[in-house]
This record gives C-alpha cells, structure tokens and sequence, in this order.
C-alpha cells in the first residue's frame, strides 16, 4: 500500500512539473504552496463539455483536478464560485506582444533610391527580407500593460513574433502573467512566420507579389541545397535556421483570400502546410480554400459602414466593399459549415473591446458558440501541437482560465477573473453584485431624488429625477466603496460612502462647503432591464449572395454548359473559305462539331443568328489585366517571376474584355528589365478561379525589353542607376544571362548536381524550347541586335513585341522566323515610337510574316476587332486577312491554333456573336463564348447592370437603418472610401515603373 | 485597271515626294478656281444627306449645295466626279493639343502646360507648331480645324481655334483666345496606389474655389489700371466674348463649378471631359445652358460597377436630354481616329447623321465658329473633306480630298513616306 502510494506521488510528479526559478533568493524566500479550489462552478472543460456544480483544482500554475468529486486538498484555497462559469483563456496565435516592433516599418517608397545589397551584418542570406535567424523568444520581454489589456477581454496565452519579413523566423508562445520570462514563455520556439510583405528591408528586390513568390521559392531551393552539401563551401545562418525549424508549424500573413490559395500552392511545392494569417475574406471563395487543406487564423475586424447618405457620393462606394460589410461578419460561420479549420486572432483590430462584440455578432451571422469557443481555445492549442498544455480544462494543463458571471456567449455576460498561470487577475470584482435598479437617495440637507443605476459591474451610469428635472451624475462601486458626483445648476454635489445592506450610505459635501449624510436605498430593479436586448431568438440574418468573382458582374454561380446549335449565321471561319454566308454551326462538349447549311439537330439549345456574323474569340496577344502586380522593376535579370503566381481573376477587365469577344489572352510581364518574366495564358472563364482560367498545356513564353523602358529613360536620375543604361548595355545584360543558363544548362545535361537556380531554369527552358522569347522591341537597330543574339544561343526570336519598326526589318525578321506582335496604330507617344506607322501589320504580312495585333491596354482590348480594321484601311489587307491578326494569327504565334484561333471542327468553341461585320464599328459583341459556354451576352449584362443597382440600394437601406440607430453621430466622421474605378495598368503609356 | 492606274498614280506622286522627303508638306496654296465636286452622297452636318450632289465653292466659300441634278450652271468651274463617294463637312477636333507637344515621353518637345496655378493670360496659339508631324497624320483622316488648348493648373490660359494647313501659327488660326480653360479644384482627394486608391473630400478644396472667386471678381471689376495682364485676359468671359471651359468630373464640383461661373457672371460655359456623372446633372446642364465636349469615348467606364458600355452610350443620352455634345479625341498622336469615336456612338443610340454633327456643327457651335464652318451650307467657308467610302468606320474611312477655304489640301504624310519607303525596298505593291 505504501509502495503504491509512492508510485502515485511519482506518477504525479512525472506528468507536473513545477515551474522552478533559478534566480537567487534575494532577501526571504516566499515559497508558497499555491494551492486553489474553485467549487461550485460551472466547468466548462472544452467547447463539448460543461460540467457543472463542479471543482476545480489548481497548483503552482498547473490543473491537478477538475470534476464533481474533484479531492479538494487540505492545503487548499477554497472559493464557492455559486454556480459561476469557468472557461480556458483564450490564445492569440498572431501578436506583437512583448517584441519590440518600433523597427519594423512598412514597405520602403517605390521612388526612393534603389539599395541594391544587404544591409544586414552577419553571414545572412543576400535578401534582407529572409529573415529566418530572427527568434522571438530573444528580444521577448513581459509588458504588464499591454497585456492587461487583452486578459481583460480574457486572453491568456498568445504566439508572438516580430512581424518582418518575408521569412520571419520563429515565434514564442507566451503567457500573459507578469512573472519572469523564464515563466512567462511556454514555447521558446512554437513556430515559424512567413509573409507577403517585405518589412523592414530596404533592398529594392523584391517590389512585387510575384518577386516574392520567386525569393521564397528560390530560398527554400536554396535551404535544400545546403542541407545536402557535405562539404559546406558557405556558411548561411538564415538557411541554417531555415533547415533547423523546418518542423514547427508555419504561420503565413497573406492579405486576401487570392493570395492564401497562391501561397498554399507555394507551400505544397515543399511540403509546407501553412497556417495563414487570413483577412475574414475567405467566405468569398469558401470552397476553394476548403480545397487548399488550410487551417487559418482569423481576425475578427469586420469593415466600418461605408458612408453611404448622399446619393451623388454612395455612388463612389464599390459594390464589392458593400457586399463585405454585410457579409463580412458572416465569414466564421461560413467557413465553420465549410468545415475549414480556424483560430481567432486580435489582430486587425484598433480596439481590443471590439473583440467580444465581434464575435457575438459573428454568432449572430451563424456561427456556432461551440465552434467560437473552439477557435479562441482547442483549435489554436492544435494549431501549435501544445493540446496537452492548453485548450481546456484537464489535468496537467496549464491552470489558464477565465471565471465569468455566466455563458459567456451571453450578452450580459461579465468576465470576474482571468487566472493565467495559476495567477488570478481580477477583471471585474466578482464580489460586487449588480447595482443595476432604481433608489431614493436622500441627503440630511432635505433633497431627495428618485435615482436610477444602469450598465453593469464596471462600467455604471446615473441618472437623478428631482421633480420633473433629470440630472446625469457619475457613480464609481467597488466591493466596499461608492462616490457618487452630480451638479444641479452648475452646482457640484459630491458623496462618497460605503456599501449597506440597503444599498450606499455616507457623508458628503454640498458646494457651499456644508457637510451632509446622505443614504440611498434600493426600491426595485429597473423596468429598462427588461429591455436588454432579446437576441435569443436567432433568426438566420438575411443576407446578399455571394457572386463569383467577388466584385460587380460576378456571377451567382458558374455559367452552365449546353450543347448550342448557332443557327444561319454569316460565318467567319477563317479558313480556306473565309467567311460562309447563312451557315450553322454545332457546338458539342465545348468544341466545334460541325459547320454547315441547315445542319440536322434535333436535341440541342438553338440561336437564331440570322443577320449575325459569327467569328472565332479574339485573342489578346498581349494584355497586363488581372494581376496584382505587372513588373518586378528591380533586377535587370528577373526570368525567376512568373505571372500565374499573381493571376488575379477578379478582375473587371476579363468581363469587359469578354463584351468586346476577347476570349483568351497572353498575361505578361512588364518591360521594366532586359529580362522580365514568364507570361501566362489565360481563358476568360469569368467567374472561375484563377487556376482555372489558365489555359491547360500551354508553352511558356519568357518576357524580354529593349530600349527606353529598360534603360529607365523617364526615371528620375537617382533612380537611373541601374546596369544597362544604353542598348548597348541592354545587348550586354541579355546575352550574360544566356550565357550563365548556357554554362548552367551544360552542367544539368551532363548530369551533374547543380544549386537550383530559378532565374536560369527559366532561360534554361528557352534554349530547350520549352518556353519562346518574348522581345518588346522598337527601333531596328534593337530588334536586328535581338535577332542576332536569339539566333546565336540557337534560338529562334520568337515573337518580337510591338515591334513597330518591324517594317524597316521585315528581311531579317523573315529569315530568322519572328513573328510580330504589334500596336494598328499607336505612336509618337515616346521618341521610339516617332516612327511607328499604321502600315506595320499589313506590310509584315504581305512579307509573308506572322504578324498579330495586340491590346497592351485593357480599354483598347475590348475593340480588337475595330484595331484589326485598320490593317484593311492602311496597307488594304482583306477583311479575312485582316480579322485573322487578332484571332488565328495569334493562336499561332502562342502556338494554339491547333484548337483555337478559327472556326474548325475539333478546335474550341471560342466563338464570339457578332451583330454586324466584325470588322466594322458599328458592330457590338452580341455572345461571348468560351469553350462553348456564354460568358458574356448584351442583352443580360444590362439585366446584371440592373441587378447591381438593386443589390447596391438594399444594402444601402440596411446601412443606414442600422446607422439611423446611432443618431447620426457618424456626421463627424471622416468619410474615406477605396476608389470606385478599376486601376488600369498601362506598360506603355505610363511612366510610373512600378507595378500598381 | 483601276490597280495600274492607282500604280501610275503613287508612282508619280512618289517622284514629287521624293524631293521633299522628311518634311511636313507645304501648305496649299488659295483657291483660285472654282471647284464643284459632282455625283458623291453629301452628308451636310445639318442632318440632311443628299444623293448624288453637288457641292460647289468659289474663292474658299460654298456657294452651292444641292442635287447635282438641279442645276448646270457649273462653268468655269473645275468639276470633279466623286460619284459613288461621299462628302462631310471638314472635322473639327475640341479640346486639343496638337501642335502643342510632338512626343509624349520627351519632355522636350512638349508645350503643353505652364507651371503655377492662376495662368489665364498664356495663349497656347504662340507655341502652336505648325510643323508638327501629328498634323499632316490627322488631316489624312478628314481632321481639318483643332482647338489648340494648354493645360495644368487650376486656369491653364486661352485656346485657339486653327486649321491644320498653315506655315506658321499666324496663317493657322481661325479664332484666337476664344477661351479660358479651367480646372475646376479637386473636390476629393485621392490617396494610395492601384486597387487600393481611397477617395475622400479635399481639404484645400474650399481656400482654391476663395482664390478663384478672388481672381474672378477683381477681373470682372477691373478697367485696365493698374496694367495686369491676367485680369485683362479674362474680359472676355463677362461680356460673351470668350467661353469658360470647366474641366472637372464629380457630380458635386461639376453643380459648384457651374454655378461659380453663373455666380461670376461667365456668359458662356462648357463642361469638357464630361461623363457618367455629368450624366447624372443633364437637368441641371440644361438649366444653365451648359455645352458638353465627352470625356474621351473609347475608355472603360468610370467606375467598376458602371455600365460595361456606358461610354459608348453617353453622346446619345445627352443629346436625349437636349443638350449640345461634342465628341472629340484625348491624345495628339491618335486623333486621326477622330472619326471613328464618333462612329461608336452609332450602334449606341445616335444616327449616322447626328454621329457625324458631334464632330462637326455640334463642335463648331460649341467652338464659336459656327458661322463659318460645321456644316455644308452655302456661305461658309469650304472646309470639305470626300472619303471613299463610310467616313465614320475604319474600314470604308478613306479621304481623296480635303479642301481648307477651298484650298486642295495635299494628304501625304510621315506615315505615308515611311509606308512607301520600305514598300519600294520589297517591292510591295503601295495600296493607298
């Protein structure tokens, strides 16, 4: 029996472990044994478990006991707790708690002098942005004051970090008592941070999403490549401490919804699942990041209300920042149904005390309490594999727990205590009871007032009725102590009192300095208690649709495919003959089935084309929409970037482009650098998912500038620093780095283990005909030197962008197989243009040149076929001839034309409804097709105009119905709205570098 | 045959060029001889169209209009068949700065604005190049008279009305400082980059509109002591001489900039760059008289949410609320697609006819000239352009002849020069 007493205690003692600490006893030792036992309470144990009239019992910081029967030590503190709640503390898992953060500023300006080396001493990594060698645990320091701050809103542990960089290194997980550190710190290194954002560097590179993308990418290769190096040749501390913390759980900051599924992406190419850091957006494309496998973490700062009372101004408010202050608070919920793991978060939120109050009304907008509780307790525990230290209340866990007046879900609800660590931090007095009522308060002078308390335990108001005069007064109650102020015609009363069995007793002074008495008894509870607001009674909040892409003209759900048979139209099929007049076309499974005079269907949805004209989608050669983030303006050499990591298909220009018969176009890169990057190829799928816009089994093309773009001709002179500077330098930069991926590429064919280098893979991929050159070139001189470098690296000069001299080259163009990809008419805008004429597609072709016509530009996209006209007016090419620059030619250049660029049985049907020659200006795109499906059709794109008006309104009644509840104390605010105009990025006829 | 004629033709008119290559041609000389063009559809600019016309004119002025049919009495004349083709009043491009800057991105050749705030004194006419390659570009499409306007600031100065055919800015001007350009303050501020642009209310906005009102009042009161030339430049707004030109585009500071002019006593205002929201405020346009020049029509809609072809629409719905619109071209360099703009208005609303009037009458009217050119009637001044085919489309658009006060403009230009050029070097077939 004794033996087995001994086994127990060492049973004990081998699951606690006391915090011990280490620090010599300075003066007398106060070693006590911290024993406490909270009977009687309400236990709830995790978000499933409520145990009540129960027991719970704590030591040195640790639960030892919790249940009904739970043994109460004789050691113990005792407290009946009379039925009150007792929860885990919640855990933050993205804070700035106790790390010095005054350093970390945000991104450096786009026009300040470009830094092109590290500046950070140590053997680091080359980017100041990979900062992995940061611990938060170093510069962690106990902040008694902030922290009271959020255990009052009953926080107890959050995972702090130094918020900077791209890789940030690790974060510790921290209690929030005010002990020593060595206390204070639960996990030294709990997990790792990443980010978008660049921090506190100043290095230049990188200046754009996608520049991100390629430096953690190519870090990570790197951290890959060290790790196997058996004689280290370099020592790096930031991929060491990458390689070492390869482990831990990864938080990700991203800033929307679009950039977490990227970055999942990005985190499956190495095995990484991160957490992300979301932005309460992720309602917008719940499925899809359901998909990623994700877990989030989220904040809870739902947008303010726009201000939307004068109708000339509601009008600049956009739709999509309506929609998300509606929708906004509903996100949790939606993501709880979606079954997609998440965390609460502090973050984003200028007022701490706005938490609670989001979060109920997150509850409001379905969430459940179980599932709330869950994200601020279990799941961030889980996130971090610390289940068996925190997240609820058992047995050797960390004795973190709030004792509350009741559900703490309940609007009424008061948080008493917040004990973190076993150390109780009192947050309202629990031992105050409710003053809530109505009272006579009668001083010894004679007055009496008929005196209401309302609010609750912290925070009370006072009202006095003398007669039918009302007087606002001021009350402060503690357990024992009251003081109560009021003025009567500019005349301060003041008392101040104890606590009585009635109610408040005690002396005061009237303003002539005469010494009263005063009592004031309680009568009756108020009547304006009943009123406390009833929102028991959930009723699911109506609420708008979601729309897909998340912005105007999104669709409420994905466009149904059918079988369509296009009937009598004048058809432009571009091939042998042209254009056939009255003819049908058959569409099945997406593709072209059958061309023909009154084919024989019987089973498919029929248009009546009759008087239309029916050609093949346009395709856009060359187009900059939909993506956050055109140029990354820094290295001359950036062929690492790739445009799909920043496809942004939310983008109104694919929809307006779609209402001008664009069904597919080439995103590129950029000409800010000889080398730029590799260019996507997209579909218009409106409403689909960035992924699913790219077009399948493309080739890639790479991005390269020449000329005055490159040479950073408009740049301010500080700016104008960067290698080349001339076109003789622009030669010199391009042919360097086909010279390094041609060293690079012998070692990978000779098989021999090279460092992965992003940058050269994707030249690399040229010289091996994977991926084309791409050239913005102007002026002759530039575009005979490119030929000739192509030609010597045994490349072909695929396509030679704008080329607007090309006329002056057409010999050698011919000889080396470029083709071009050109403005109709656009010039004198820069000097290299001055000699840009309108004849240019026309005399290539008579030279027997593949050339295309080309956007550039998302407004001039949306008319395609009117630029395609000009070949005819200028050069007189044949209608046929000349609708082909903006169809089949291009299909061929992007190497597509097996299944686009024509109307062919077999190829897609990218077909676009014509009500006049296409080719003609009076001509409207009547439908839109891609891969068979409508995309866009005139008749119901006035319809949806219509509908977004109405969804605007409805929103906006809701508004200001719930703004009319404030009385309008929003007048003084400053009213500040995002822009209502979709940005426009123009490689050409801007002078701003950068990327938007 | 045609082809071989059309061979013989650029082959001769090449010997002539060839002399003068890399020069603007010379402008053409007076007319001397009366010209009647015979047999072409007319489209008038008043909205009629006659078939199979005759338009006559005689030393610079129409002096017949009408069925070639009804009458004979063409002797003397040079009679030229342009049956099949078609003839428009000459094109009138608002708001413009041509000759003004030649390359956009070389600061060096750009006159377009002045640096300060308060320049109503500068005239854009004394730094009008006459020899700017845009020029002869714009006139090859049928563009033969620009207002020539600067721009920067809060007033940028006076614009010119010039024909695009002269040796120097002197012999182009038609009409000189007929108007005062303003840039209304900005009403809203805007802040941050790309997407991310937020808009809120100015706060200089208030101490701007106190500056201008300052600037108008004491113009308007000032009787020439002591000398001011900023003062004096401004005279012409109170007594009609001259027209305010407002350029702003929030419904908000478009009501207070037009109302500020009425206020100051401005006889004649007209709202450039007008769009969606001038729309909003036609009831309010029309109340006070205000003449419309669009905001450039081939542009995305003003906002994300707006209508996806609003642009399109906007020259049919103000003419709908009864109020004068021009439509014009933003940028030098392409505004030889002039005539197409306003053929995109066709499919959206307006007539061929009406089409053609928002970049002729309708701009002439709004420019002050009305009385001499806009349209084809008998006494103007014989701005007329013939094209091949449909002016207003790209495909049938092509001009045989273009006459400025009766003088036969030659239509050759850079791009023709570079066109022949190379075509001769491979042996291309010139089709022009």
């Amino acid at each position: 029996m004794k033996k087995l007493c001994c086994l127990m205690v060492l049973i004990t003692l081998s699951v606690i472990v006391w915090a011990q600490k280490l620090s010599p006893v300075l003066g007398v030792a106060d070693n006590r044994p911290e024993v406490y036992a909270l009977t009687n309470a309400s236990i709830v144990v995790n978000s499933e478990t409520i145990l009540k009239e129960a027991t719970l019992v704590i030591q040195k910081g640790k639960i030892i006991s919790v249940g009904k029967d739970a043994a109460i030590p004789s050691n113990a503190v005792v407290e009946d707790l009379n039925g009150k709640f007792i929860y885990p503390s919640f855990i933050d898992l993205y804070s700035q708690y106790g790390i010095d953060s005054k350093e970390v500023k945000s991104e450096g300006s786009y026009m300040s002098r470009p830094v092109w080396e590290s500046k950070e001493n140590g053997p680091f990594y080359w980017n100041d942005a990979i900062k992995p060698y940061n611990n938060a645990v170093n510069g962690f320091h106990v902040d008694n004051n902030s922290a009271k701050k959020i255990r009052n809103i009953g926080f107890g542990t959050v995972l702090t970090q130094k918020q900077d960089g791209i890789a940030r290194g690790t974060s510790a997980l921290v209690s929030l008592k005010n002990d020593d550190e060595e206390v204070v710190v639960i996990e030294g290194k709990a997990a790792t941070g990443f980010s978008v954002l660049k921090g506190s560097s100043q290095m230049n590179y990188p200046n754009s999403l996608m520049g991100v993308v390629a430096l953690l990418r190519q870090t990570m290769y790197d951290a890959d490549w060290y790790k196997i190096q058996e004689d280290k040749s370099i020592y790096d501390e930031s991929l060491e401490a990458i390689i070492g913390c390869i482990e831990l759980p990864a938080i990700f900051e991203v800033r929307n919804k679009l950039e977490l599924i990227r970055f999942s992406q990005i985190g499956k190419e190495f095995n990484q699942k991160y957490i992300f850091k979301g932005n309460g957006d992720e309602y917008q494309l719940a499925d899809k990041v359901k998909e990623t496998g994700n877990a989030i973490v989220l904040p809870l700062n739902f947008p303010k209300a726009p201000d939307v009372a004068d109708p000339f101004e509601s009008v600049m408010v956009p739709y999509e920042d309506l929609k998300h202050w509606e929708l906004a608070p509903a996100n949790p919920g939606i993501l709880e149904k979606k079954d997609i793991e998440f965390a609460f978060t502090l973050d984003g939120l200028k007022d701490e005390k706005q938490f609670r109050k989001n979060l109920l009304k997150a509850i409001e907008y379905g969430l459940s309490k179980e599932e709330a509780l869950k994200a601020l307790t279990e799941t961030p525990a889980k996130f971090l594999n610390v289940s068996d230290k925190l997240g609820t209340l058992e047995n050797g866990k960390i004795a973190s727990f709030l004792v509350t007046s009741g559900n703490y879900f309940d609007d009424d609800c008061i948080i008493y205590e917040n004990w973190i660590q076993g150390e109780k931090y009192i947050v309202n007095d629990k031992n105050v009871n409710p003053l809530a009522g109505q009272y006579q308060l009668e001083l010894s002078s004679g007055e009496k007032y008929k005196a209401e308390i309302s609010g609750k335990t912290g925070s009370y108001s006072l009202k006095l009725l003398s007669g039918k005069k009302e007087i606002k007064g001021k009350i402060q109650v503690s357990e024992n102590l009251v003081s109560i102020f009021y003025s009567e015609d500019q005349k301060w009363i003041r008392l101040s009192g104890w606590v009585t069995e009635d109610g408040f007793a005690g002396k005061g002074i009237l303003p002539e300095s005469k010494n009263i008495t005063w009592t004031m008894n309680f009568e009756k509870k108020s009547n304006s208690d009943s009123k406390s607001k009833k929102k028991t009674n959930q009723e699911p909040k109506e609420l708008g649709d979601v729309v897909y892409p998340f912005v105007a003209y999104g669709n409420l759900e994905q466009p149904e495919y059918k079988d369509v048979l296009i009937r009598n139209a004048t058809v432009w099929t571009l091939e042998n003959e042209g254009k056939i007049e009255n003819a049908d076309v058959l569409v099945r499974d997406g593709k072209i089935a059958e061309i023909g005079e009154n084919l024989n269907t019987s089973d498919v949805f029929e248009i009546d084309a009759t008087g239309l004209h029916l050609s093949p989608g346009i395709i856009d050669e060359h187009s900059h929409i939909g993506l956050d983030g055109v140029n990354e303006a820094t290295h001359a050499v950036t062929s690492e970037v790739r445009m799909r990591d920043v496809l942004n298909p939310e983008d109104v220009a694919f929809y307006r482009q779609l209402s001008g018969g664009v069904t597919c176009a080439q995103l590129l890169h950029g000409s800010a650098n000889p080398i730029g990057g590799q260019s996507v190829i997209v579909k218009f799928r409106w409403g689909a998912t960035a992924e699913e816009m790219v077009l399948k089994n493309q080739v890639g093309f790479l991005k390269h500038a020449l000329g005055e773009n490159v040479k950073q001709s408009r740049m301010p002179s500080f700016i104008a620093t960067r290698f080349p500077q001339s076109r003789m330098g622009v030669e010199q930069s391009i042919r360097d780095a086909y010279l390094r991926a041609s060293e690079y590429k012998k070692k990978i064919d000779a098989g021999e283990k090279v460092r992965k280098d992003l940058q050269l893979d994707a030249i690399v991929d040229v010289l091996n005909e994977k991926s084309f050159m791409g050239i913005h070139s102007y002026v002759q001189s530039e575009t005979n030197m490119i030929i000739k470098l192509a030609q010597e690296f045994g490349v072909k000069p695929h396509t030679l962008i704008h080329n607007t001299e090309g006329y002056k080259v057409a010999d050698q163009m011919k000889e080396s197989g470029a083709a071009g990809s050109l403005f109709a008419d656009w010039w004198a805008f820069k000097f290299e243009v001055y000699d840009a004429i309108p004849y240019n597609a026309a005399m290539l072709s008579k030279h027997d040149i593949l050339a295309c016509i080309h956007s550039d530009n998302a407004e001039l996209a949306r008319r395609l076929n009117q630029e395609a006209a000009k070949a005819i007016k200028y050069g007189g090419l044949s209608e046929v001839e000349a609708l082909k620059l903006v169809t089949l030619n291009p299909a061929k250049i992007l190497h597509l034309d097996d299944r686009m660029g024509s109307i062919k049985v077999g190829k897609d049907a990218d077909l676009v409804l014509w009500t006049d020659n296409p080719l003609s200006i009076y001509a409207k795109a009547s439908k839109t097709f891609v891969d068979g499906i409508i995309y866009y059709d005139m008749e119901r794109d006035k319809e949806k105009y219509e509908e977004i008006q109405k969804e605007r309104s409805r929103i906006i009644n809701k508004i200001l119905a719930e703004k009319g509840g404030s009385s309008g104390k929003s007048t003084k605010e400053k009213s500040v709205t995002r822009l209502n105009e979709q940005f426009e990025y123009d490689d050409e006829t801007s002078f701003d570098y950068n990327d938007q | 045959m045609q082809n071989i004629i059309r061979i013989i033709f650029s082959g001769i008119f090449l010997l002539v060029i060839n002399e003068g290559y890399g020069q603007v041609p010379a402008p053409s000389t007076t007319q001397e001889k009366g010209i009647v063009l015979l047999g072409a559809t007319a489209h008038l600019g008043t909205g009629e169209v006659i078939e199979n016309s005759a338009i006559a004119f005689e030393n610079g002025k129409i002096v017949f209009v009408g069925k070639s049919a009804d009458t004979d009495n063409f002797s003397g004349l040079e009679q030229i068949d342009v049956t099949g083709k078609h003839v428009y009043p000459a094109l009138i491009l608002l708001a413009s700065q041509v000759g003004l800057g030649e390359i956009g991105a070389v600061r060096a050749s750009q006159d377009r604005s002045e640096t300060g705030t308060l320049n109503p004194s500068v005239r854009s006419i004394v730094a009008y190049n006459t020899d700017s390659e845009i020029i002869p570009v714009l006139r090859s499409n049928g563009v033969s008279l620009a207002q020539v306007r600067p721009s920067g600031g809060t007033i940028s100065g006076s614009s010119s009305i010039v024909n695009l055919d002269a040796w120097n800015w002197e012999d182009a001007a038609i009409k000189t400082d007929e108007g005062i350009w303003l840039n209304w303050p900005s009403y809203y501020s805007i802040s941050g980059r790309g997407n991310n642009r937020k808009i809120e209310k100015s706060k200089t906005y208030t101490e701007q509109v106190q500056k201008l009102t300052k600037l108008f009042t004491d113009a308007k009161a000032y009787d020439g002591e002591p000398v001011n030339s900023k003062l004096t430049s401004m005279k012409g707004l109170f007594d009609g001489n001259q027209t305010l030109y407002i350029s702003t585009n929030y419904t908000k500071a478009i009501i207070e900039s037009i109302s500020f002019a009425k206020t100051m006593g401005v006889q004649n205002v007209v709202l450039s760059g007008a769009d969606e929201d001038a729309l909003m405020l036609s009831e309010f346009l029309k109340e006070n008289d205000v003449s419309v020049i669009l905001a450039h029509i081939h542009r995305n809609p003003k906002r994300k949410d707006s209508y996806t072809r609003k642009p399109f629409e906007l020259a049919a719905e103000f003419k709908k609320a009864g109020i004068m619109t021009a439509v014009t071209y933003s940028g030098a360099s392409g505004s030889m697609n002039l005539p197409f703009v306003a053929g995109q208005c066709v499919p959206y609303g307006l007539s061929k006819e009406e089409a053609l009037q928002t970049i002729t009458i309708n701009a002439a009217k709004i420019a002050g000239i009305d009385d001499v050119t806009g349209s084809l009637e008998i006494g103007k001044d014989a701005n007329i352009i013939v094209s091949e085919g449909d002016l207003l489309d790209i495909k049938t658009n092509k001009i045989i002849y273009s006459f400025i006060s009766g003088r036969t403009l030659n239509l050759d230009n850079k791009h023709k020069r570079l066109y022949r050029k190379f075509s001769n070097k491979y042996g291309h077939q010139i089709v022009d």
